[in-house]
């Protein structure tokens, strides 16, 4: 086989029988064709028989291509974060553009409402003069700005539980984007403490705290899941400690394993029911007392 | 259908004779002793034998398998053939293909898209028995044309075509006529037939490389 002489299997600037440096030789190269790589490899002395080949393609093929799954889900949980802090931004801009319209527009129409809806509507009017035209531009792109976010959140809630299942199931899609984009990516949350998972996003009251101003916050950015919010105030300190400690675990999971745990998620409904069935019990006592 | 391989048998699951193969389960399916179910309804090429194709299967085959997903079929593969090499550019299943591969020392996992060939021919060997492709995306003929070049000569191709991949509107009839003239440019086209009641418009095809 003389017109594959050129070409180059991954093994070739290896050293015999060992497959370290295989990872880049696999994940970055190339033949114009394959050929009898088994035999070359042989001839060569990087393996001793056939069966010796196979199991050094095996080993090196497990391992790069599992390093390499690992490397791509991070650069997917990356492109996450900047989605998520993309629509944030989206989201707050059409807002505050909708209350300087708002407060514009009132001055040349008196039947316009205020928020992002209220541009919408306005977006649809026909100018009569160049100053309504400029009014009704800037309409145009709050509606566009606003569309942007909501497209936005559709990507992330259909990519995040690509990157995180479980962070997904438990917290939805959107919550689970904030935290990992709070904590720099899906490997910055796994490795956090759950303590720091709790208090993500409240780290103004955190240092206010430390600094001796203020009382320990007891949640960040998780107070927006209905685990913690609709939970009764005296309890949403173990609501949320609940809460941030599966979330962890969750996080754990996806990053090291990527698969979905069932158990888990029961588990954290069996802690929030006994969580809230204190708040059953004092009403039921409090109206024992009467 | 020519018979089934060593590596292969009909044995009675829940009062069904089902194909079934030897090695570690992976998918939850049912076992008999070492025999593990091969499910039709969720593997294609499962389908093409249960459906009598004219497949010709001699055990310990060398094959690439294009589209592995997260290895169901491979895995089945890998317990009657030789060497497997399984390509999927999806980072999460490969996931759970690699922990398949853990298990069949034969089974060789490469995240790699299978329209870029170059990427992985220095790892791929020539002069393969068998091609198998599932990748459910548009340019399915395309890709199995241009992942000839691993076969040897009159080697097989084992061919599932989605037709709603190439063509959500189209007629699927339509779409695996096309399929079929694109991928006789490379093959000699030996069966194809429709996967039904296993999959729906998704035709089967087996071929040999001229
Ligand atoms: C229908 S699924 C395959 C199921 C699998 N063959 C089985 O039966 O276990 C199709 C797979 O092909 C993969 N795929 C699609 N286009 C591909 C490409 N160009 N290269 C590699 N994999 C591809 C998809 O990511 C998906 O996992």
């Amino acid at each position: 086989m003389t017109e594959h002489a050129t070409e180059r299997g991954w093994f070739a600037d290896l050293d015999p029988g060992s497959v370290d440096g295989a990872r880049a030789a696999i994940d970055d190269g190339s033949a114009a064709e394959p050929a009898d790589w088994p035999q070359r490899a042989i001839e060569s002395g990087f393996a001793d028989s056939e069966a010796d080949y196979y199991e050094l393609l095996q080993e090196a093929t497990v391992a790069a291509t599992r390093a390499t799954v690992v490397d791509r889900e991070q650069a997917d949980d990356k492109q996450l974060l900047h989605a998520v802090r993309a629509m944030d931004d989206a989201d707050r801009t059409a807002n505050e553009l909708a209350e300087r319209l708002a407060e514009w527009a009132g001055t040349l129409f008196d039947d316009v409402g205020t928020g992002v809806d209220a541009a919408r509507q306005l977006a649809e009017r026909e100018p009569a003069s160049p100053l309504e035209a400029r009014v009704i531009s800037l309409a145009g792109r709050v509606d566009d700005l606003a569309t942007e976010a909501d497209e936005l959140r559709t990507f992330i809630e259909r990519q995040a539980p690509e990157v995180a299942p479980n962070l997904c199931e438990m917290a939805g899609a959107v919550l689970a984007a904030r935290l990992i984009a709070l904590a720099g990516g899906l490997e910055g949350l796994a490795k956090k403490p759950s303590g720091t998972v709790q208090v993500l996003g409240a780290e103004d009251a955190l240092f206010a705290h430390l600094a001796g101003r203020g009382s320990s916050p007891k949640h960040g950015i998780i107070y927006t899941h209905e685990y913690v919010s609709g939970t009764r105030p005296e309890d949403r300190g173990s609501a949320s400690r609940a809460l941030a400690g599966k979330l962890s675990i969750a996080a754990r999971i996806d990053h090291y394993s990527g698969k979905r745990r069932p158990e888990i998620h029961a588990e954290l409904d069996d802690r929030m029911s006994t969580i809230r069935a204190r708040a059953k019990d004092d009403d039921a006592s409090a109206e024992g007392d009467q | 259908m020519s018979g089934l391989p060593d590596g292969i048998e009909r044995r009675e699951f829940d009062g069904h004779e089902r194909l079934s193969t030897r090695g570690e389960p992976v998918y939850g399916e049912p076992t008999d002793g070492e025999w593990r179910c091969w499910d039709a309804g969720r593997s294609k090429l499962g389908a093409m034998l249960e459906t009598g194709m004219d497949v010709d299967l001699s055990g310990g085959e060398s094959v690439l398998y294009l589209g592995a997903a997260s290895g169901t079929t491979v895995s089945h593969v890998a317990d009657f053939a030789g060497p497997t090499y399984a390509i999927e550019f999806a980072p999460r299943p490969v996931r759970d293909l690699i922990g398949v591969a853990e298990d069949r020392s034969n089974l060789f996992p490469l995240l790699k898209d299978a329209r870029k060939p170059e990427t992985y021919a220095h790892i791929v060997e020539a002069d393969l028995d068998l091609l198998v492709q599932d990748v459910a995306t548009r340019g399915q003929a395309a890709v199995a044309v241009n992942n000839a070049q691993f076969l040897a000569d009159e080697g097989q191709l084992c061919l599932a075509v989605k037709a709603r991949s190439e063509d959500v509107t189209a007629d699927p009839e339509t779409v695996f006529e096309e399929v079929r003239e694109e991928v006789a440019a490379a093959y000699e086209i030996v069966d194809s037939r429709r996967l039904e009641p296993f999959h729906d418009d998704h035709l089967g095809i087996v071929a040999r490389k001229r």
